[in-house]
């Protein structure tokens, strides 16, 4: 990497910093409660719009891993989300009415809130469809994979995105607010994942999975990333480029060995297609307020229409994180 | 008990410690703040026999922490003289049994010194490739906060091929930080009269703790165990490794006396193992073989990780993937052209799955004609060109345990090919100029057939070139089409026993070889039209009739 190089990404970094400078006019104090944080908590980051009927599990998931603050953007939702997060005690609540796109889906209100808020503790950014698997999530706290990564003086966390689907149509089985959506959306792809090297921010670009599998068979470069790095030992001068798919400083993405090691590694379970997912994508193709012109939604739309099924024969019933350890998806690296 | 964080717990053990009538000096780390250090030592101040030690700055690797420990060390000796063995623990250390069975077993040892101590020569636990230089360099800069002053400036003394001398001759040792000796070794040391001289050689050898008591020890003691009684285990970076919640059961069956280190929120193992279970388990000596298995393995993922897995984790740079896949596999070229029913019989000779062409250029042709693979692999041709490499990862990952068996030839994509050769896994077996076969039996225009055969000619003979590469790891075969059916059952044989097939009578059954009266006059039809097939070997213009190979169930009578 060339001095050059190394100028440009600072460029971009600091951008991204002013980005977030300039977005942060439009976002609205709700309920801040940023006060009850304390040193070497956890904390939790998260955008989102009308996921009311997510919420009261995904708060208490991550509760019960330990995270002890949750710092959430709300982008106009009209469920009684917003009300409904801001009744809770450790839920500190901004508005927004912006775009959504135009804020590079919300990371740049993130980002804001993250510099504010997050210097010097582990925060994890997430969507609420998406639930952090780590290894021994069943016997230990996330603060035992934080302090472990303290030790080791790892500093971010790589957990890549796993498509969770029902068997049969999505919309067979309506989800029940509080309910575990892993009890619908139950399988995932096991093992048909493509990984690349981005050469310029030096992380993995992995495409594949369900939704390839389904929708983008035929334009496999338009399938979603699944990359993501959502654990971060923050700090102010951090900065997420796109999604939480990439950070910079680029030190921070190097979340993989390339010495033919494995390094640990999570999984978030990605519950996005419940029974809810069919109205959404309708109101997303309008909104157009996602990735390249929500390309996506424009697949889903398309291919739900006559086949609202992604389980094939194949597809691998979710049991727990060892299971994804022994399937390759995610690893325990040297943390036993 | 050497402190530095998790006062809580420290306090916690201590008391443990010292309801069992030990007395305990405690040394915290300088860098811990003066207040919480004041609370800690008032939270202890009503047990009697508790001792604070004169307070050094502890970074790890330095001499600190052996001066910490002889400070410690002398107090303890002078202030007790009841005192007959001294452990050296910390505050993340946990006792794993009870403390009677640990008096009770040195009682029985009374002049044994329990400290791990091994020549330099003949241990692998050496961190940054410095073993016998640990002791013959200088290390005035941290290794933690100035690793690029502290490598160049090893590199420098390296250059100047500069070397300490070792005082008295005394042999250097090493071995874990957490022992266990008697008043007499350890009074030994502290009170040696080349003590001066033994620190100021130890204050510049790069991590003291695990070598001053170890080397010194050998010159006073009088029985040596060769052992730590604190079960730790390291890891490849020299950090220890972390016992949780978890690991109970794990630890109860270790049968060690104290396990380091312990996650300070761990609450169940600090509950389980801190009340004191009377002596009801078994007096046996400590065996922490499982724990030792489970942690080697931890070292060996992180380090070597599973061959052939590429994940989110594990991408390995080129040359280090410590094979491209993770089981053997069998390509075959040419073979379904030349035999009607290849992949048929093959799947019955062999337990084998047998594939079509994985790389055909319309979809990936599954066994079975299935359109989804194991791990849900689609047969998309766009999916797979998408990202070759990564399909044939994920097929051979995806059916670990069963052996995989494809079909390649000229018309499939070739993108793959330096992939395959590459593999120490693939097994290729290439009858060339096979796939003239089909083309034979097709009904075309023969320009067509003329164009086509010129194509597929130049990509196989470019693959063949790749085969035959330096750079192939394969295990390749290649025969001439001419050559192959002049014998075709000792190749088939040969292969068929590579793939590892139960059978040990030789083949029942022969593939049907496609009827080739009129191959040889075919071929000179292609050369008549100025195209050369060189690539099948030489086949005569006509065949002698009634050998065809299509009605004779032996392929070896075939001419």
């Amino acid at each position: 990497m060339s001095v050059w190089q190394s100028y440009r990404m600072r460029l971009r970094r600091k951008r991204a910093k002013i980005r977030a400078w300039r977005k942060h006019f439009s976002l609205r104090c709700i309920a801040n409660r940023t006060d009850q944080i304390q040193p070497g908590d956890i904390l939790l980051f998260s955008t989102l719009r009308d996921e009311h009927v997510r919420l009261p599990y995904f708060l208490k998931y991550y509760r019960d891993l330990g995270v002890s603050h949750f710092v959430i953007v709300d982008n106009g939702s009209t469920d009684g989300g917003a009300e409904y997060l801001a009744d809770q005690p450790d839920v500190s609540l901004w508005s927004t009415t912006g775009s959504y796109k135009r804020s590079r889906f919300g990371v740049d209100w993130l980002n804001w809130l993250q510099q504010k808020y997050a210097h010097g503790h582990w925060t994890l950014v997430v969507d609420p469809d998406e639930l952090f698997v780590y290894p021994f999530c069943d016997t230990r706290p996330i603060r035992a994979l934080t302090d472990w990564l303290d030790v080791s003086q790892v500093k971010s966390f790589g957990a890549m995105l796993l498509d969770m689907y029902p068997k049969g149509r999505i919309d067979a089985v309506p989800y029940r607010p509080g309910q575990n959506p892993l009890e619908i959306a139950s399988w995932f792809d096991p093992g048909n994942y493509q990984i690349e090297k981005n050469k310029g921010y030096g992380n993995l670009w992995i495409q594949g999975g369900a939704r390839a599998r389904v929708f983008f068979a035929n334009q496999p470069q338009q399938s979603p990333a699944l990359n993501k790095i959502p654990l971060v030992k923050w700090d102010k001068h951090y900065t997420y480029v796109s999604s939480t798919h990439m950070l910079l400083p680029r030190g921070l993405n190097l979340t993989y060995d390339e010495w033919g090691g494995e390094k640990a590694s999570g999984v978030l379970l990605h519950a996005k297609f419940l029974d809810t997912f069919t109205i959404k994508a309708a109101e997303e193709l309008t909104r157009r307020q996602h990735y390249s012109a929500s390309v996506e939604y424009k697949a889903y739309a398309e291919k739900f229409d006559d086949t609202p099924d992604l389980w094939c024969k194949w597809s691998e019933k979710y049991i727990n994180w060892r299971q994804l350890e022994i399937l390759g998806l995610m690893s325990k690296g040297n943390w036993a | 008990m050497l402190v530095h964080t998790a006062f809580g717990r420290a306090e916690q053990i201590a008391r443990h410690w010292a309801a069992s009538g030990c007395p305990i000096v405690i040394h915290a780390d300088k860098s811990v703040p003066r207040k919480s250090y004041s609370a800690f030592k008032a939270a202890l101040s009503d047990l009697p026999d508790v001792r604070f030690a004169k307070r050094h700055r502890c970074e790890w690797g330095t001499w600190g922490l052996v001066a910490a420990t002889q400070e410690a060390s002398q107090i303890m000796l002078d202030t007790f003289p009841d005192v007959r063995h001294v452990y050296l623990s910390s505050g993340s250390c946990l006792p794993l049994r009870p403390v009677q069975e640990l008096i009770d077993y040195l009682e029985e040892r009374p002049h044994t010194d329990f400290i791990e101590s091994a020549t330099t020569a003949d241990v692998p636990w050496t961190m940054g490739g410095l073993d016998q230089e640990r002791f013959t360099l200088r290390f005035p800069f941290s290794w933690r906060k100035h690793r690029y002053l502290f490598d160049r400036y090893v590199a420098l003394q390296r250059m100047v091929r500069f070397k300490r001398k070792i005082p008295n001759g005394i042999v250097p040792h090493m071995g874990s930080q957490w022992w266990c000796l008697t008043r007499q070794t350890l009074s030994a040391i502290l009170e040696d009269a080349e003590r001066v001289n033994y620190d100021r050689y130890f204050k510049k050898v790069w991590i003291p703790d695990e070598s001053y008591f170890q080397t010194l020890a050998r010159l006073y003691s009088r029985q040596i165990e060769s052992r730590s009684l604190t079960l730790s285990k390291f890891d490849y970076q020299g950090k220890p490794h972390i016992f949780y919640d978890d690991h109970l059961q794990l630890l109860r069956r270790s049968d060690c006396f104290v396990a380091r280190k312990i996650w300070p929120f761990a609450n169940k193992l600090y509950d389980a193992f801190l009340t004191d279970m009377s002596g009801a388990m078994k007096r046996t000596e400590p065996n922490p073989g499982k724990i030792d298995r489970i942690f080697a393995k931890a070292v060996d993922r992180r380090t070597r990780g599973r061959p052939g897995l590429i994940m989110q984790s594990r991408f390995p740079v080129e040359g280090r993937e410590n094979g491209l896949t993770c089981a053997q596999y069998s390509v075959f070229e040419g073979f379904s052209d030349l035999f009607e029913n290849f992949e048929s019989w093959l799947s019955k000779a062999t337990s084998a799955r047998v594939h079509g062409h994985l790389f055909a250029p319309e979809r990936a042709e599954f066994s079975e004609g299935q359109v989804v693979m194991n791990g849900a692999l689609s047969d998309s041709a766009e999916l797979r060109d998408y990202n070759p490499q990564a399909f044939l990862a994920s097929l051979i990952w995806n059916t670990r345990g069963e052996r995989q068996c494809f079909q390649f030839g000229p018309r499939d994509v070739q993108d793959i090919e330096w992939e395959i050769a590459k593999d120490h896994n693939a097994q290729i077996s290439v009858i060339t100029g096979a796939w003239a076969v089909p083309l034979f039996k097709s009904n075309r225009n023969f320009s067509d057939i003329r164009q086509e055969a010129a194509q597929l000619q130049q990509i196989e003979s470019e693959h063949l070139k790749t085969l035959r590469s330096t750079w192939t790891k394969a295990r390749v075969r290649i025969w001439s089409m001419a050559e192959f059916i002049e014998a075709p059952m000792e190749p088939l044989q040969a292969i068929i026993d590579e793939i590892g097939q139960q059978n040990l009578r030789g083949l029942a059954e022969v593939p049907r070889m496609s009827d080739l009266t009129g191959f040889g006059q075919f071929l000179q039809n292609l050369k008549n039209q100025g195209m050369h097939p060189y690539l099948m070997g030489d086949f005569p213009v006509s065949h002698g009739p009634g050998d065809t190979g299509h009605t004779q169930p032996k392929p070896y009578l075939v001419r």
